[in-house]
């Protein structure tokens, strides 16, 4: 049973340039696991050296952030499709800021 | 990789920056890339997750609470990623970077968007002094992710 995972632009030149990647796995951590093996470039930019997913990084399952559902446990089936969503923050250096 | 912009794409992120003043803006570019080239056709505003209640903590932590509000700082809701990508493939367009102001302040990165960014995304920044939208640039992560690198942006007629 695969599901399938899509990958975010700045992340397809570790991918073979794929847009998504088909992966047997019951639960996303399984499925990052597994795609992670498969591309290992890939894994310092999903993965900190503690093996925890980076902050800077959402995964999706639908429509749904995994933080609030199982995490790296949440179960998939077939059906579904998991995203890998970049953290899009910035802002000014903060000793700017004194007023 | 060159960067093309229409005039009213340059436009409509300049006057975003101008609207959320003192405040930081962004929002997302979308267009094709052609050839060595990314042609950027759209500006979406987005609204600026630090402004919300809770200010997007649960995506990702503030990293000096106290410090840090919608005045100097920029998060995108994933979820509004998540849409305006799958409405932009739907359309043949991809996202191709982002943008953000710097309310009173330069053009240039900072140490905390070179820490955030994403290689190969273009992310255009314009500067704002007190409620007006003054020099646009463009910048492109270093492979190594040690700077940003300038990226000539080109205003083109579609």
């Amino acid at each position: 049973m695969a599901v399938k995972v899509v990958i975010p632009t700045p992340l397809r030149q570790y991918t073979e340039k794929r847009e998504s990647v088909e992966i047997p796995a019951r639960t996303v951590g399984e499925a990052l696991a597994a795609l992670t093996a498969q591309y290992a470039d890939l894994r310092k930019h999903l993965f900190s050296s503690d093996g925890t997913l980076r902050s800077f990084v959402n995964v999706y399952v639908n429509d749904e952030d995994i933080r609030f559902l199982q995490k790296e446990q949440t179960p998939v089936t077939e059906k579904d499709i998991i995203s890998i969503v970049p953290s899009i923050a910035g802002g000014l250096p903060l000793r700017c800021v004194c007023s | 990789m060159a960067i093309k912009l229409a005039p009213e794409t340059f436009d409509a992120v300049r006057s975003h920056a101008a609207r959320e003043y003192p405040n930081e803006c962004c929002g997302v570019l979308l267009g094709r890339v052609e050839g060595g080239t990314r042609e950027i056709l759209e500006a979406v505003p987005l609204p600026n997750l630090r402004a919300a209640p809770g200010g997007g903590e649960d995506v990702l932590p503030l990293e000096s609470p106290g410090l840090e509000s919608e005045r100097n700082r920029f998060l995108i809701d994933p979820r509004d990623q998540l849409r305006v990508e799958k409405d932009a493939r739907a359309r043949g367009l991809e996202v191709l970077g982002y943008y953000h102001s710097h309310p009173d302040h330069p053009a240039r990165p900072s140490i905390y968007d070179r820490d955030h960014a994403w290689p190969w995304y273009a992310y255009i920044i314009v500067s704002v002094q007190r409620g007006e939208p003054q020099e646009l640039a463009c910048w492109v992560l270093a492979a190594d992710r040690s700077r940003f690198e300038p990226e000539p942006v080109e205003t083109v007629n579609r």
